[in-house]
């Protein structure tokens, strides 16, 4: 196990994208954790005089339009962030693995309702469906992540099912079932294990897809009104442009490189799960 | 592919969709029971007056006493119609108000499809056919660049560079207030507010049509029938165009016809940051003023527009691959 492990790290880190990526991951991780350490104040307040341009009044990344420090909101922003994209997707991986579980051991009518209700969901434009169920439920974290998990979890879905019906007639599911064990053992000791590979690269893209779905929320005004956040930040410099650049700017360079790292850590992951694909390409 | 098939499989289709709908329908009457505030008391507030007794008038009027079943039929109908409700705010029908949006809608969408479509099939052609050279690499590192941008962030960095540096593009609205130009003078005028958010919408997809593209390429390129074409002599352009490029535009119109539905939805954020008069921005009017009929109006339509999107896509699958089989 252990070997097969280092195999996985050293594939993964010669990988140079996915090495920067992880870099990147990193620094945003440690911006959110030292937020509170590198600017001990709220990001709603009031720091000095408004529309200062980066580096004027010991704001590195300029002021908003009521004073406030763009580089501080920024690192808080980095904690709505990650927090979203964590929580959103592993809610979203668990109810699509659960589904796709099912309907891929179950086979039959089962199988069959439940990719009615999968094709629903993928029909459905994404992010009109979050929109809609956020400004219902009233927008706050909890309402925002069950809404980016209610339009992620299809793929999730899809994956699994189609790893537990190829895998459903291996021999060794064929054993354990020979050899007595209940259904949970070898769905949850047997297939699942076997299943998910996919699931850990879908997994980080999902993280990233998150990420984007949550700025466009807040950017839409439809964030948690208690915390900062990107989106919200490039909401609010969206109509003072023509004489706040840094308001727009920044924040959006930080949505940038935080998704394209989480997607290049996902590509680095699934050229290291995927050995022979990686090659071919 | 027999003329029976086709009818058969687009029967099928048919079906399928409208049963689709209905889902859709009834996920959007479930949506309107769950938002705050029944329309009952939503209206005696717009009307200043909320004593019980009108309350109980205003729901009896519209049917808010009957059981949930008959709600959702009268709802069902009522959609079957045309029927998608009054703003309460606007006091106007929620069809009628999307219905003057749509073209500007439907525009704004078509420009940024056709951009994409095109751009993205020559750029990914570009890209398979100088595998590992700059212009391969160049179109892989863009393509993973606008996968990680956030297209409202896109729209405002076009604002910020075309419309305030260098101030060549407008960056609001649809055509210019006041001028009242006529014929090709209000074509050029429309088009250039057309512009830049036709290209925030399209350059994303056109990045996800090029990797597309030319992962497809790539893979028929190395088909048997590939290499027939050129010992027989087929000029390398020709093999390119005729043999590779066809064959892999297939994946690529399905992949596209999925697409163009989400592209559909994400239009709310770019009308949202040019100012584009479409139903994208009556959504986010609608968000702003909590008037949850327009939004869910919204919704609906679009989601009936991705159907039909993807009822084309599929008409047109079948008719450039006769191998399609019936789904």
């Amino acid at each position: 196990m252990n070997r097969i492990l280092g195999e996985f790290l050293t594939t993964f880190l010669c990988n140079k994208g996915a090495a920067v990526g992880l870099a990147v991951l990193a620094l945003v991780g440690v911006a959110a954790a030292t937020a509170g350490f590198l600017f001990p104040f709220s990001p709603w307040d009031m720091r000095g005089a408004p529309f200062m341009p980066p580096g004027e009044m010991d704001f590195l990344l300029g002021s908003d339009s009521l004073g406030r420090d763009v580089a501080a909101g920024i690192a808080y922003g980095a904690r709505v962030s990650l927090l979203i994209g964590a929580v959103s997707t592993v809610v979203a991986v668990v109810f699509g693995i659960t589904l796709g579980a099912v309907a891929g051991y179950a086979g039959g009518v089962v199988d069959d309702a439940i990719m009615r209700f999968t094709e629903f969901f993928q029909t459905v434009p994404s992010f009109l469906l979050a929109v809609v169920l956020v400004a219902i439920f009233s927008p706050s974290l909890a309402s925002i992540v069950a809404a980016i998990a209610i339009v992620s979890w299809p793929p999730v879905a899809r994956v699994i099912r189609a790893e537990f019906l190829s895998l459903r007639s291996r021999e060794f599911v064929q054993a354990a079932e020979v050899l007595g064990r209940s259904r949970t053992a070898i769905v949850f000791r047997e297939i699942l294990p076997n299943a998910l590979s996919p699931i850990i690269v879908l997994a980080s893209l999902m993280v990233a897809s998150a990420i984007l779905l949550e700025s466009g929320l807040s950017f839409l005004g439809l964030g948690d009104p208690n915390q900062i956040s990107w989106g919200f930040m490039i909401g609010a410099g969206r109509s003072v442009i023509r004489i706040a650049w840094w308001m727009s700017v920044f924040p959006g360079v930080a949505i940038f490189l935080t998704v394209l790292a989480l997607n290049l850590v996902g590509e680095g992951f699934s050229d290291a799960l995927n050995p022979r694909l990686a090659r071919r390409r | 592919m027999g003329r029976m098939r086709l009818v058969r499989f687009l029967a099928l289709r048919v079906v399928k969709m409208v049963a689709m709908v209905f889902a859709i329908v009834v996920a959007n009457f479930l949506l309107v029971h769950a938002a705050p505030g029944d329309p009952a008391s939503v209206m005696a507030g717009e009307a200043g007056a909320a004593d019980p007794q009108f309350l109980a008038q205003l729901r009896t009027q519209f049917g808010l006493d009957q059981p949930l079943s008959t709600q959702l039929w009268v709802y069902v109908s009522h959609v079957a119609r045309g029927d998608l409700g009054v703003s309460y705010r606007q006091q106007r029908p929620v069809a009628s108000l999307i219905a003057e949006r749509l073209s500007a809608t439907l525009l704004l969408n078509g420009t940024a499809f056709v951009l994409a479509i095109a751009g993205g099939i020559a750029l990914g052609a570009l890209a398979a056919r100088r595998v590992g050279h700059a212009a391969d690499s160049l179109i892989t590192v863009l393509a993973l660049g606008f996968y990680a941008t956030p297209i409202f962030w896109v729209g405002l960095m076009l604002v910020l560079v075309f419309s305030v540096w260098l101030d060549w593009l407008p960056s609001f609205g649809m055509n210019t207030v006041g001028a009242d130009f006529t014929g090709l003078a209000a074509l050029a005028d429309t088009a250039s507010y057309l512009v830049l958010p036709a290209l925030t919408l399209g350059l994303f997809y056109m990045a996800v049509y090029a990797r597309l593209t030319r992962a497809a390429m790539l893979e028929v390129a190395s088909q048997d029938f590939v290499r027939t074409a050129r010992a027989k002599g087929v000029p390398e352009g020709g093999v390119q165009r005729r043999h590779v490029l066809r064959n892999a535009l297939l994946p690529v119109i399905t992949f596209g016809g999925i697409q163009a539905g989400q592209l559909i939805g994400g239009s709310i954020l770019v009308e949202t940051v040019f100012a584009w008069p479409g139903i994208g921005r009556l959504a986010f009017d609608a968000l702003l003023a909590r008037d949850y009929q327009i939004l869910l109006g919204v919704f609906l339509v679009t989601s009936v527009l991705v159907l039909v999107f993807n009822l084309l896509t599929d008409l047109l699958y079948a008719w450039i691959d006769p191998r399609v089989e019936v789904m």
